[in-house]
């Protein structure tokens, strides 16, 4: 790329094979960003082969499930030097610069699976406990739900173009909601409908200081979110302090296998054997797909999201659109934040959601603002969280601080690194003012 | 390599909430509207503090049989709370210095984020920055020993600040080569430097010899503010008004503070004009974090309020000093005064919400309510002018405060 060279894309056909392409300065500086990356990941893969001793066992189904698979069992040192070698490859790949799009992508796929084969043996190889494939599947499922349902909250504000920095808080607030409802009446029913409840109410309050009061989307956010903070800590300590009995005895949802399917080796518990909450996320995802990209509704909102004051001109009631869209993203904060307390642990505790809302935050600008897509990136992170719960106990040769701290290194890479040039509705956090 | 163009625009940079200049009746709008907005404040934690209390709230079931018995168990309840809020705060000339010594790291990381704001960033990581701080600030504390106070302290906050502002300038560094959006940035960082605390206090480096649990030795005397004897007023309540006059004289009077707040007001005019963007950014995002590093040095270079001995790092020693510092800035409205008094009225409601912890056993996260609350209406000038007509009638032009606040 010494030369830059001229391509007229207007021209029609291929252009001539003496042209070069240009590549834009983002996307070299990606590129390179990711090329590197991996080279560092890849050579630390390297260092981490002269302290791997032993095999790593990794089973692919724990000790109740019906069909029992085999343990794969890889020699830790072999299997970590290849990882890397496929790392090193992947990053040479990237900072070459000398293959088209399809080959580096392939190449970022090998890197990753290379990546995560690599750390994971690192991790488990010499250690006497298993690796249970099954359970860190199952798990990430289970830690994917609040973000699956956060990711979808933020796709339904910001595809409105209301910037949602408050899914933390929303998040909290229907995790109390949900817990101090389920202690009182010991109805799950009533206590998801209580967190969906509270969700909402969080979400109105922030489309009601955006769309009337015109302040800042993500000033109200961070504060939104301190509100949540100081009211669900307050009451916690008021009413949970004065009678834990009464006020923090929260029912919990069990896991609903489900007939037949939660029998396929593998697969079956992984997929068809976690609670109504992890089921009702992944319906969510076709569902909000559908309402955004194929119902008039979506369109409108879509269309308030990009440009409001066109959408104006047709008649369409930006400010009443906009609200429904952020309430209903609302609604869905409200479901996340339920897995925080009766879709999981039961008890609350303050400042329990760890930073889960800015997460499933990431996952909605590295699923570029597309539902589907971002529910994935979730799945990724819920993974990536797994990931420290599942090696912790094994022993592994990392202080547990550090497994901890996986999914927040992952979600600043995340931004940072990987993302490249992503495309916000284009009024995101702009204020709409009727002319 | 696909060369195609895509419009380059990642989340909306923050626009810094800071005014501008206003003429003399805006400004007068603007102080009753920050007025009001602590009424409403405590209006609505009183409502609160009513509603989730089950005794006084099971005394409404029979309202309208004996008004005045749920009246007046309300009343005792939240005058006894509020009065001791307010006696913990400025009741007496110990609780005032006390508010000066809860004030003091709030100040210093309240300018952090502030300073971060006028460069068009929003910094929701002073709370990591101070852990760095801390951690720096408490290991040279207690590992330097036989140094007079006067160099030790110094040495301690220098070191201090720049672990701060090197987890300050991450952030930076991130958000001006990739676009990173900040807020989620430094929020991750956040939990990352809370999980390094964690690890740090089981090595030997900063582990208590023969501890298990995670605390650190204890500091030095001699890296200890000196208090004046008798209460709580410490040379950190000094320090970070020094803090506040450098930061002003940074933004105000120099010319990287010019462009600090030029980038922040309108990047691209700022690149237009030959100013680098990028660097801007870090450098401001630096100069953030090492406040906020010298906030949290200053929570373990502080001596203990009660005993007056100096304290040893541990897990909870910073608090909640970087969020309460969003709420101080965004009170402060950016400005190193404003940040000031902002640091004052909530390092008050800090020491008075002890009190009332103590006294009227009402849990102090009320006042993190309050503080919330405060800034919530506080940011939206539109909502309390809309609350409260009398305000609104006395200008022409009921929304031009809704105009500005879209521009």
């Amino acid at each position: 790329m010494s030369t830059p060279v001229i391509v007229n894309n207007t021209a029609a056909g291929t252009p001539p094979p003496a042209l070069r392409k240009v590549e834009a300065r983002e996307n070299r500086i990606q590129r390179l960003s990711t090329g590197v990356l991996l080279a560092v990941i890849g050579l630390m893969l390297v260092w981490g082969t002269f302290g791997t001793a032993g095999d790593a066992k990794i089973a692919l189904s724990d000790a109740f499930d019906a069909v029992q698979l085999p343990t794969i069992v890889l020699p830790g040192a072999v299997t970590v030097a290849l990882c890397a070698v496929l790392v090193l490859g992947a990053a040479l790949a990237y900072l070459s610069g000398r293959f088209n799009k399809r080959a580096m992508t392939i190449a970022g796929v090998v890197g990753g699976v290379a990546l995560l084969i690599g750390f994971i043996t690192w991790a488990a190889a010499g250690s006497m406990a298993v690796f249970t494939m099954t359970n860190q599947l199952q798990g990430t499922l289970a830690v994917a739900t609040p973000l699956v349902f956060g990711a979808l909250c933020g796709a339904l504000s910001e595809r409105a173009g209301v910037v949602n920095i408050a899914i933390e808080g929303q998040f909290l607030t229907a995790a109390f909601a949900g817990a101090i409802t389920g202690s009182l009446t010991k109805s799950l029913l009533a206590a998801l409908i209580a967190a969906i409840l509270a969700g909402m109410a969080m979400g109105a309050l922030l489309a009601l200081f955006t769309l009337k009061y015109f302040v800042d989307h993500v000033v109200l956010g961070v504060v939104i979110n301190l509100l949540a903070a100081g009211l669900t800590g307050f009451l916690f300590h008021q009413l949970v302090g004065s009678d834990t009995a009464k006020y923090n005895a929260v029912p919990i949802m069990q896991r609903i296998p489900i007939p037949g399917l939660e029998k396929i080796p593998f697969l079956g518990p992984i997929l068809f054997n976690q609670t109504a909450l992890a089921y009702l996320a992944i319906l969510m995802v076709p569902a909000v797909w559908f309402l955004l990209f194929k119902t008039k509704w979506g369109l409108r909102v879509r269309a308030v999201g990009e440009h409001p004051h066109a959408a104006d001109t047709v008649g369409i009631n930006v400010v009443a659109t906009k609200f429904s869209s952020v309430v209903l993203g609302g609604a869905m904060a409200g479901l996340g934040g339920a897995y925080f307390t009766i879709g999981s642990t039961g008890a609350f505790r303050p400042d329990m959601t760890v930073g889960n809302g800015f997460i499933a935050l990431a996952a909605l600008i590295m699923g570029r603002w597309h539902p589907v897509w971002a529910a994935l990136m979730a799945v990724f992170f819920g993974f990536v969280t797994q990931l420290g719960q599942t090696l912790n106990p094994l022993g592994s040769p990392i202080d547990s601080q550090f497994l901890l701290m996986l999914p927040y290194v992952a979600t600043i890479i995340a931004v940072a690194g990987l993302v490249g040039r992503v495309r916000a509705p284009a009024a995101d956090g702009e204020h709409f003012v009727k002319e | 390599m696909s060369e195609e163009l895509v419009e380059e625009k990642m989340m909306p940079a923050t626009p810094a909430p800071v005014p501008a200049r206003a003429p003399a009746s805006r400004r007068w709008v603007s102080l009753v509207v920050t007025l009001i907005s602590f009424v409403l404040a405590f209006v609505t934690g009183a409502i609160v503090m009513v509603v989730a209390d089950p005794e006084v709230l099971g005394k409404f079931a029979y309202f309208f049989n004996a008004p005045g018995d749920a009246l007046g168990a309300s009343w005792d309840k939240i005058s006894t709370a509020y009065s001791a809020l307010l006696r913990g705060s400025v009741g007496s000339w110990l609780a005032i210095t006390e508010t000066t010594a809860q004030a003091a790291p709030l100040i210093c990381a309240g300018l952090g984020v502030a300073l971060a704001f006028r460069a068009g960033l929003f910094n929701i990581g002073a709370q990591g920055q101070a852990i760095w701080g801390a951690i720096f600030g408490a290991w040279i504390g207690f590992t330097i020993k036989g140094l007079p106070w006067f160099i030790h302290i110094p040495i301690a906050l220098a070191l201090a600040m720049v672990f701060g502002a090197l987890w300050g300038a991450i952030a930076g560094f991130l958000k001006a080569k990739t676009g990173a959006h900040e807020v989620i940035v430094t929020i991750m960082l956040n939990y990352i430097a809370l999980y390094m605390l964690q690890f740090l206090l089981t090595t030997p480096m900063l582990q208590q010899p023969g501890r298990s649990d995670p605390i650190s030795s204890v500091v030095e005397f001699s890296a200890t503010m000196p208090r004046l004897a008798g209460t709580r007023l410490t040379l950190g309540f000094f320090i970070a008004l020094a803090a506040a006059v450098a930061v002003w004289w940074l933004l105000e009077r120099t010319t990287l503070g010019f462009r600090i707040r030029a980038v922040g007001l309108n990047p691209h005019a700022a690149a237009t004009a030959g100013m680098s963007v990028s660097r801007t950014t870090i450098v401001a995002m630096a100069i953030a974090g090492s406040l906020a590093g010298l906030a949290g040095a200053q929570a373990v270079l502080t001596p203990t309020l009660l005993t007056g001995f100096p304290t040893q790092l541990s897990l909870g020693i910073v608090g909640t000093v970087g969020f309460d510092a969003i709420t101080v800035a965004l009170l402060g409205r950016s400005r190193p005064l404003g940040v000031v008094l902002a640091g004052l009225l909530f390092g008050a409601l800090k020491a008075g919400g002890l009190t009332m912890a103590a006294e009227a056993q009402t849990p102090s996260d009320l006042t993190n309510l309050i503080q919330a609350l405060i800034v919530l209406f506080v940011a939206a000038p539109a909502f309390v002018l809309w609350l409260v007509p009398g305000l609104r009638e006395k200008r022409p032009g009921a929304d031009i405060t809704a105009k500005a606040a879209t521009a």
